[in-house]
């Protein structure tokens, strides 16, 4: 019945990323953690964010695994929980910083908040509220690949509760029936807000999906970047050759509130436990020390580039301006 | 020279633009090998190939979506919804989606949304319904009506050439009523300006759509009974020709506002708004609004009668505002 699922079991075995990317993997997720701590548990808190705070704690080893190896052309939909692909792509720290503190030199200007951040230019297509938006208009970008016969693709994230939604299912569908060059990566940190996954869908994994559309479905330890890795390389592979688009699940676990202010007492303390144990930053170390890609010293160095790197970003976006007031009247339509 | 009807006028539009502009292209249900409910996409697939004449699974939102997608990338897609009623499925995409994300961050998304509305052909609630007004009230928008098939081809080629997110409401009674002679250069009807369909001195009326045909006969009878109206077709809502509908009553002094969409909310409320706002002082009389009462659209003949706004009701109000 599940014969397209993928599993541990039947996909070819791990093929391992170049020295370079491995340490960007770790450099990126290492980052991810940080910034999104500092925003969550400190700027927050000391009131210096504006508005709501979504992030991705648990998880970084999702975006970061599936857009470290994409190409400058490509072009990635993330959704509120996966930061490593601004990162990945180019935006700076202090455009992030200043979007989340509402200033004018913000990827949106003021205009809008927190995750809610594009740039064509780096291939980043702004997230909206609405969950699942995103995956018809991924679809469309897929299309626009196909139609002017470019190998370019497109990776689109979205979360176990997006797949709720009447335009995932949509934009899925269209994507399977047109053959288009997409990558769909749900990260399933199994709970919708408060909701837990078995209040979402009556079927045990994202991925089982998959085969009502006519695609492959894959399912990872989303907890471990060197399979989220591998998987989406393949079906970066199969989308660039015209096979069309693939459902990879990535399972893991949201290691938070679903805002910096829900305290998530709906989830019971022993699975934070159990996924406090598998956490994908520190497997990872594990395995580059392991191998010896990177020793103890160079890692303490690395978190106190990164540090720095935070220190001065937030520094900087704290002191930009605020748009002026009459901004709000601005780019409703193209203007001369 | 021949006649062009309005489907025609608007099956032209879109081809030319297909011919000029590799970019541009159509998806919808239908719309490729049956080449479209309504035939306005007939002959695309053949000429220009299944990559630019698009079958799409019955998914609305999905539809929109994709479009904005391909537009993100450089794309002009013209999306089709069989029929306008349809939109409302593509609702979330149109109004979170599309038109926020210039103002957001800074992406035009040009898009065309185009589908057959309006009543007077027994379609019933879901064939018959005017959903202008959802998507004038959403910012980042644009909407346009045309009345004529010279608008009708002038305004789908400036919506395809737009930079930002364009609704395009064709009225499908008009499609094979209405036709005209052409003119055989590349023309466009900017969106946003009206058009003066009859010079008149007692009172404006303001409108658009398949109305303009109900002002304009009864602009004929009351010609008889010694009122001269002036007709005034917006032909689009948003942006509107703020400044046309404006020197019309200040010539006039008195005003009906017509349409075919439900009263409440509709667009009559917001022209009477700025006309007691910027023209009150020139106005000799209350302004009045004819539109179909706030029911959905019936489908039982005399039941669709009785909703849509008659020639004779335009008559009876002209002459009650002729007096006042």
């Amino acid at each position: 019945m599940k014969s397209n699922i993928m599993t541990r079991d039947t996909v070819p075995p791990i093929t391992l990323p170049s020295e370079k990317t491995l340490l960007d993997m770790f450099y990126y997720m290492k980052l991810t953690r940080e910034l999104e701590f500092r925003i969550e548990r400190k700027l927050y808190r000391q009131g210096r964010i504006v508005g709501g705070v979504y992030v991705g704690r648990g998880q970084e080893a999702i975006a970061v695994g599936g857009c470290v190896d994409l190409r400058q052309d490509d072009v990635v939909c993330p959704s509120h929980r996966d930061m490593g692909a601004y990162l990945i792509r180019g935006m700076s720290l202090r455009t992030i910083l200043a979007q989340y503190m509402a200033r004018k030199t913000g990827a949106t200007q003021g205009k809008d908040g927190n995750m809610h951040m594009g740039d064509l230019s780096k291939g980043l297509i702004a997230f909206v509220s609405m969950l699942g938006d995103s995956v018809p208009v991924a679809m469309g970008i897929g299309l626009s690949f196909k139609m002017r016969r470019q190998d370019r693709v497109v990776l689109c994230f979205f979360g176990d509760g997006a797949t709720s939604r009447g335009d995932w299912h949509e934009g899925v569908n269209m994507a399977a029936v047109s053959k288009v060059p997409v990558v769909f990566i749900c990260n399933n940190n199994q709970y919708a807000y408060s909701t837990p996954l078995e209040r979402q869908m009556a079927v045990e994994n994202v991925a089982d999906r998959a085969e009502a559309y006519g695609m492959p479905g894959e399912i990872v330890d989303g907890n471990d970047i060197l399979e989220v890795w591998d998987s989406v390389t393949r079906a970066i592979q199969r989308a660039r050759a015209g096979e069309g688009p693939t459902l990879i699940e990535c399972k893991t676990f949201r290691m938070t509130g679903h805002s910096a202010h829900d305290d998530a007492g709906y989830v019971p303390p022993e699975l934070f436990e159990f996924w406090e144990g598998r956490d994908p930053i520190k497997r990872f170390e594990r395995f580059l020390m392991d191998r010896g890609v990177i020793a103890r010293p160079a890692i303490e160095e690395l978190e106190g580039r990164i540090n720095r790197e935070i220190d001065e970003a937030i520094q900087i976006a704290e002191k930009d301006p605020f748009p002026e007031p009459e901004d709000c009247l601005k780019d409703v339509y193209y203007e001369e | 020279m021949a006649l062009t009807t309005y489907v025609e006028a608007i099956r032209q539009g879109i081809w030319e633009e297909m011919e000029k502009d590799e970019s541009v292209f159509v998806l919808g249900e239908d719309v490729g090998i049956y080449g479209g409910a309504f035939k306005v996409t007939a002959g695309m697939l053949e000429r220009f190939g299944e990559w630019r004449v698009i079958d799409t699974p019955i998914s609305e939102s999905g539809i929109v979506g994709a479009a904005i997608g391909a537009a993100l990338m450089g794309m002009r897609p013209v999306a089709e919804m069989q029929f306008a009623d349809f939109i409302s499925c593509a609702f979330d995409q149109i109004t979170n989606f599309a038109a926020k994300s210039r103002y957001r961050w800074g992406a035009g998304v040009p898009i065309v949304v185009r589908g057959p509305s309006g009543g007077g052909v027994h379609g019933g609630p879901f064939h018959s319904q005017n959903p202008e007004m959802y998507f004038v009230h959403t910012p980042g928008l644009k909407v346009v009506c045309p009345s004529t098939a010279y608008d009708a081809k002038g305004l789908i080629k400036a919506a395809i050439r737009d930079p930002d997110p364009v609704i395009y409401f064709e009225h499908k009674f008009l499609y094979r009523r209405v036709k005209e002679e052409l003119p055989s250069d590349d023309f466009v009807v900017p969106i946003g300006k009206a058009a003066i369909r009859r010079k008149g001195s007692d009172m404006s009326v303001i409108t658009y759509g398949a109305m303009v045909y109900v002002a304009l006969d009864a602009a004929k009878e009351l010609e008889k009974q010694g009122i001269d109206l002036e007709v005034i077709d917006l032909r689009s809502l948003l942006p509107f020709d703020k400044e046309a509908v404006l020197e019309s009553v200040k010539k006039t002094n008195k005003v009906i506002l017509l349409h075919e969409d439900t009263q409440i909310g509709g667009f009559a409320g917001e022209l009477a708004a700025i006309i007691s706002e910027e023209a009150f002082e020139y106005l000799d009389g209350p302004i009045r609004r004819i539109t179909a009462p706030n029911t959905p659209v019936p489908y039982s003949p005399p039941l669709e009668e009785f909703f849509l706004p008659k020639v004779s009701d335009v008559v009876r109000v002209a002459r009650e505002l002729y007096a006042y």
